[in-house]
C-alpha cells in the first residue's frame, strides 16, 4: 500500500492548480451563484466550459484525438479533487462529456463520431438525455415513446420527462422502442435526434428548487434520419446501460461531501446551543465525527477501487455502492445542518437575515436529487444484490 | 496511489484461508468455547511452524521481520474463522509493546521465544473503570530501592490465565498530566501475589480475566522503556492492537455477511427464496455497504500504522468507531435474515455476533473513539 502520489502525478496538480489559479471566472462567486436566474448561470457555464475546453482541462479523460488529455484514473481523481477544492463552477454540457461523448466513442459509427464529438467538449452543441417517461421511471426498459421506420426515417412519437438542459439543448440522446412486438429489453434502439426538428416540443418543469433546469419534451412526428441510429436497431438497451454506468460513475456528489462536511463544522463553532457552541455539544461531535468517517470511508472506497483499475482487475464490492452511500450520507449530514440551524434554516438562498446565506435551505430542497437521479437508491439497491451479491431476481 | 495487497500478501492471505478451513471450522471454535482455556496447544504449535507469531518481529529476534500489513491480512482472516486462544494477546500487544518499548536485552530474551510458539504474552492495561486511555491507569507501582511493588487490580485482561508473562500498566507518580507517570512492568504470570481469575464474558471463545496483584515484587529490569514514560509506548501498542482487532472485525463481519447472503439463496417462502425480497436484499446490500465502508477505513489505518505517520492518531479512532458498530450491527442483521434458526444455540451465528460485541467493547466503543475523531477534526 502507498496513498502518496508520483512526481508526474504531483505536477499535474500544481499544474492545474495554477492554471486555476489564474482562470476562475472573475464573475464567479460560489457563495451567490445559486442565487443568479438560470440563464446567468448557463451563461457563466458556457463560457467556462469554453475556457477549459480552449486549454484542454475538460473531459480530460476522452481520448487524445478527441481532445482530452487521455488522464490516467488518479489524474482524474486529482481533477476531481482540487475542481471541488476551488468549487469551480459546473460545465454548460455535463451529460455531453460523461455520456455522450464516451457512448459514441464506444458504439458510433466513424461519421457519427466525426460530426459530433468534436463539438461536445468546446460546448458548440450541448446535449440532453431523453430517457426517462412519465411512465417510466426505474422501470426505464418499458418506455413507449415509438419509433416507426418510413424510407430512410424513423418517425418518433412520444413524450419524454426529467430532460435536463432540453431548452439549451442542440441535440438529444433519445431512447425510443422500434419494435412494440419484442420483449421490452429486445426493442428498444438508441437514437441522436435535432433538437431543431419539426414536431418537438420542450416544456420547462419547475423544480422542486424553484428552478427549472429540466423538462419534458413532446414528440409529435418527429422524423429522424436512420444515419443517426447508435448500434443496431432494436439493440438500444444495450447502448443505453452503456451510459447509465458512465452516468453513475461520473456523479459529483462523493467529491462535494468533504468540503461540505467542512462547511458545517465551521457552522457547528459558531452556532450556539444548549449554552455553549454547537461544536462543544456533545451530541453534535459524535454526530460530525460520524459523517467524517462515513465521508472518508467513501473516499477510500474510491481509491480501493481505483487500484483494481490501475491493476487491471474486475471490479469489487466498493466500486458500486458509491452513488448510493455518497447521496444517503449528504441527505443525512444537509438534514443535521438544518437541525442546528434552528429556526435560521428556513432562510432561502440569499435572504439577508439569514445565516450561511441560506445555503443549507438550498441543499435540503436539492438532496433529493442525489437520492433520486441516475438510479434511485431503491434501484441502485436491486442493482447491487443482484449483481454483486448475487441474490435471485424478484 | 496503490490502496491493495501485495502478491505475496494475497498469497498469505490463500494459505491463511485454507489452513483456517481446516484447522478451525466452527465445530473447533464450539470445543474451545466450552475448553477449560480456549488454548489449544497444538494448533498453537502449527501457528508458531506458520511464523505467525514472528510475523512483525524482526529476523535477529528470532522473527521473519514482515510488515504489520502482514499481520492485518492474517488477522482478517483469523476474524472469518473466529480464531480462539491468545494469539491476538501474544502477536499483538504483547509483542508490540516489547517491540516498541523494550530493551536490546528484553527483546532477546523474549521475542524468540515468543515466535518459537513458546511463550505467551498479552498486556494488562484496563481496570474496573472501563477506561484504556492514560486517565484509566491508576494500579499503584511503588519504589523499594532498585525496584518496584505493585499492587492493585485489572480487569477485562486478554487471556492473562494462559500467559506467561503480564505487561502491567502502572502509575509510578501522580500529578501532572494523566500522560505523564505510567509505566510498564514485565510480570510473571507465576510471581508471588498474582491472581488470575477468569471472567465469564458473552465471547468465550477468547478469555479475559480479572487480575489482582498485591505486593507484587518487580525487579528494575522489569521495566519496560523508561520509568514514568510508558504512554507513547501504549499508544503506540493501541494504535497497532486497534488497526488490528478492525481488521479482525472486517473478516469477522464479511463472513456474516456471507452466511446471510448464502441461506438468503436458498432459503423459500411464499414459493421463493427469501433474497429475492427486496426487504431482505436490500438489507443485505446495506450491510454490504457497511463492511466495504469498514475495510476501507481499517485497510487505510493499517497503513498509517504500518508507516508510523502521525494521520494514525485520527485514522484509528475512525477506523474503531466504524468497525465497532458495523460488527455488532452486521453480526446481528445476519441473525435476523436467518430468522428463527438464527437465533438458536445449534446455528453458528451467534458465535460472530458474540464476537462482534466484544470486539466492539476492546479499547473503547465508537462514541469514545467519534470524540477523539472530533477532536482531531479541531472542533
Amino acid at each position: 500500500m502507498d496513498f502518496d502520489f508520483t512526481p508526474q502525478e504531483e505536477a499535474f496538480r500544481q499544474e492545474l492548480r495554477s492554471w486555476l489559479e489564474t482562470n476562475l471566472p472573475a464573475e464567479y462567486n460560489p457563495e451567490t451563484f445559486e442565487q443568479l436566474n438560470e440563464d446567468k448561470r448557463f451563461e457563466i457555464q458556457l463560457k467556462w466550459q469554453k475556457k477549459l475546453s480552449a486549454a484542454s482541462w475538460v473531459g480530460i479523460h476522452w481520448p487524445k484525438e478527441y481532445g482530452g488529455r487521455g488522464a490516467t484514473v488518479i489524474e482524474q481523481t486529482i481533477y476531481q479533487q482540487e475542481m471541488a477544492r476551488v468549487r469551480a463552477p459546473g460545465v454548460a454540457n455535463p451529460l455531453g462529456i460523461s455520456i455522450v461523448g464516451p457512448t459514441l466513442m464506444h458504439w458510433g459509427t466513424e461519421e457519427q463520431k466525426k460530426r459530433y464529438v468534436p463539438k461536445i467538449l468546446s460546448a458548440e452543441e450541448i446535449w440532453c438525455q431523453g430517457y426517462s417517461e412519465p411512465g417510466s421511471g426505474s422501470d426505464f426498459a418499458s418506455l413507449q415513446t415509438r419509433a416507426v421506420e418510413d424510407g430512410d426515417y424513423f418517425v418518433v412519437n412520444g413524450q419524454k420527462v426529467w430532460t435536463s438542459y432540453a431548452h439549451k439543448a442542440h441535440r438529444c440522446i433519445l431512447v425510443v422502442r422500434s419494435d412494440p412486438h419484442a420483449p421490452k429489453h429486445k426493442g428498444l434502439s438508441y437514437l441522436l435526434v435535432d433538437m431543431k426538428s419539426p414536431g418537438i416540443t420542450v416544456r420547462p418543469l419547475v423544480q422542486i428548487t424553484g428552478d427549472a433546469e429540466f423538462n419534458e419534451v413532446f414528440f409529435e412526428d418527429v422524423r429522424v434520419p436512420k444515419a443517426n441510429l447508435v448500434g443496431e436497431k432494436n439493440q438500444g438497451w444495450q447502448v443505453a446501460v452503456t451510459t447509465l454506468m458512465f452516468e453513475r460513475a461520473n456523479f459529483g456528489i462523493v467529491y462535494q461531501l468533504e468540503p461540505m462536511l467542512r462547511r458545517l463544522g465551521e457552522l457547528a463553532k459558531r452556532l450556539r446551543l444548549n449554552g455553549h457552541t454547537a461544536a462543544e455539544d456533545p451530541a453534535v461531535r459524535q454526530k460530525l465525527a460520524q459523517f467524517h468517517l462515513e465521508t472518508q470511508a467513501i473516499k477510500y472506497n474510491g481509491f480501493r477501487q481505483l487500484t483494481r483499475q490501475l491493476r487491471g482487475d474486475p471490479p469489487g464490492p466498493e466500486g458500486s455502492i458509491g452513488k448510493l452511500a455518497a447521496s444517503e450520507l449528504n441527505l443525512r449530514l444537509v438534514h443535521f445542518a438544518v437541525e442546528l440551524l434552528g429556526p435560521y434554516s428556513q432562510m432561502a438562498l440569499g435572504e439577508t437575515h439569514g445565516l450561511d446565506g441560506g445555503y443549507w435551505s438550498r441543499r435540503a430542497l436539492a438532496s433529493r436529487l442525489y437520492t433520486i437521479a441516475g438510479g434511485t437508491s431503491e434501484v441502485m439497491r436491486n442493482i447491487v444484490g443482484d449483481r454483486v451479491l448475487g441474490l435471485p431476481k424478484g | 496511489m496503490n490502496f491493495g495487497f501485495t502478491e505475496d500478501q494475497e498469497a498469505l492471505r490463500d494459505a491463511t484461508r485454507k489452513f483456517l478451513d481446516n484447522e478451525c471450522p466452527t465445530t473447533f471454535v464450539r470445543k474451545m468455547m466450552a475448553d477449560e482455556t480456549a488454548h489449544a496447544t497444538e494448533l498453537w504449535k502449527k501457528i508458531a511452524e506458520l511464523g505467525w507469531l514472528g510475523i512483525i518481529v524482526p529476523e535477529e529476534f528470532g522473527g521473519s521481520g514482515g510488515s504489520f500489513l502482514d499481520l492485518v491480512v492474517i488477522l482478517e482472516e483469523e476474524g472469518k474463522s473466529l480464531l480462539p486462544g491468545p494469539f491476538f494477546a501474544t502477536a499483538l500487544l504483547g509483542t508490540t509493546a516489547i517491540l516498541a518499548g523494550g530493551s536490546a536485552a528484553q527483546k532477546s530474551a523474549i521475542l524468540p521465544k515468543v515466535a518459537e510458539g513458546n511463550h505467551i504474552l498479552t498486556l494488562a492495561l484496563a481496570e474496573k473503570s472501563g477506561r484504556y486511555d492514560a486517565a484509566g491507569v491508576t494500579l499503584a507501582a511503588k519504589p523499594k530501592g532498585n525496584d518496584f511493588v505493585l499492587s492493585g487490580e485489572k480487569l477485562f485482561v486478554p487471556d492473562a490465565h494462559v500467559a506467561d508473562q503480564l505487561i502491567v500498566a502502572a502509575r509510578t507518580a501522580q500529578g501532572g498530566s494523566p500522560e505523564d507517570g505510567i509505566t510498564l512492568f514485565l510480570v510473571d504470570a507465576k510471581a508471588p501475589g498474582v491472581t488470575i481469575t477468569q471472567l465469564k464474558t458473552v465471547d468465550m471463545t477468547r478469555r479475559q480475566c480479572h487480575v489482582a496483584l498485591q505486593d507484587v515484587a518487580v525487579a528494575n529490569a522489569q521495566v519496560v522503556g523508561e520509568v514514568g514514560k510508558g504512554w507513547p509506548i501504549l499508544r503506540r501498542v493501541l494504535e497497532q492492537a486497534m488497526a488490528g482487532l478492525c481488521a479482525e472485525m472486517v473478516g469477522t463481519g464479511q463472513k456474516a455477511l456471507d452466511m446471510a447472503v448464502t441461506y438468503a439463496k436458498e432459503r423459500v417462502q411464499f414459493g421463493k427464496p427469501i433474497g429475492s425480497f427486496q426487504a431482505v436484499k436490500h438489507k443485505c446490500v446495506d450491510m454490504m455497504v457497511q463492511v466495504e465502508n469498514a475495510r476501507s477505513l481499517t485497510y487505510y489505518a493499517a497503513w498509517t500504522v504500518d508507516e508510523n505517520g502521525s494521520e494514525a492518531a485520527q485514522a484509528v479512532p475512525m477506523a474503531k468507531a466504524y468497525c465497532s458498530d458495523m460488527c455488532k450491527t452486521v453480526t446481528s442483521e445476519a441473525i435476523q435474515v436467518h430468522g428463527g434458526i438464527g437465533f438458536t444455540w445449534e446455528h453458528d451465528m451467534h458465535l460472530f455476533y458474540r464476537r462482534g460485541l466484544a470486539s466492539e467493547a476492546a479499547f473503547g466503543s465508537a462514541p469514545v473513539h467519534r470524540e477523539i475523531v472530533a477532536q482531531t477534526l479541531n472542533l
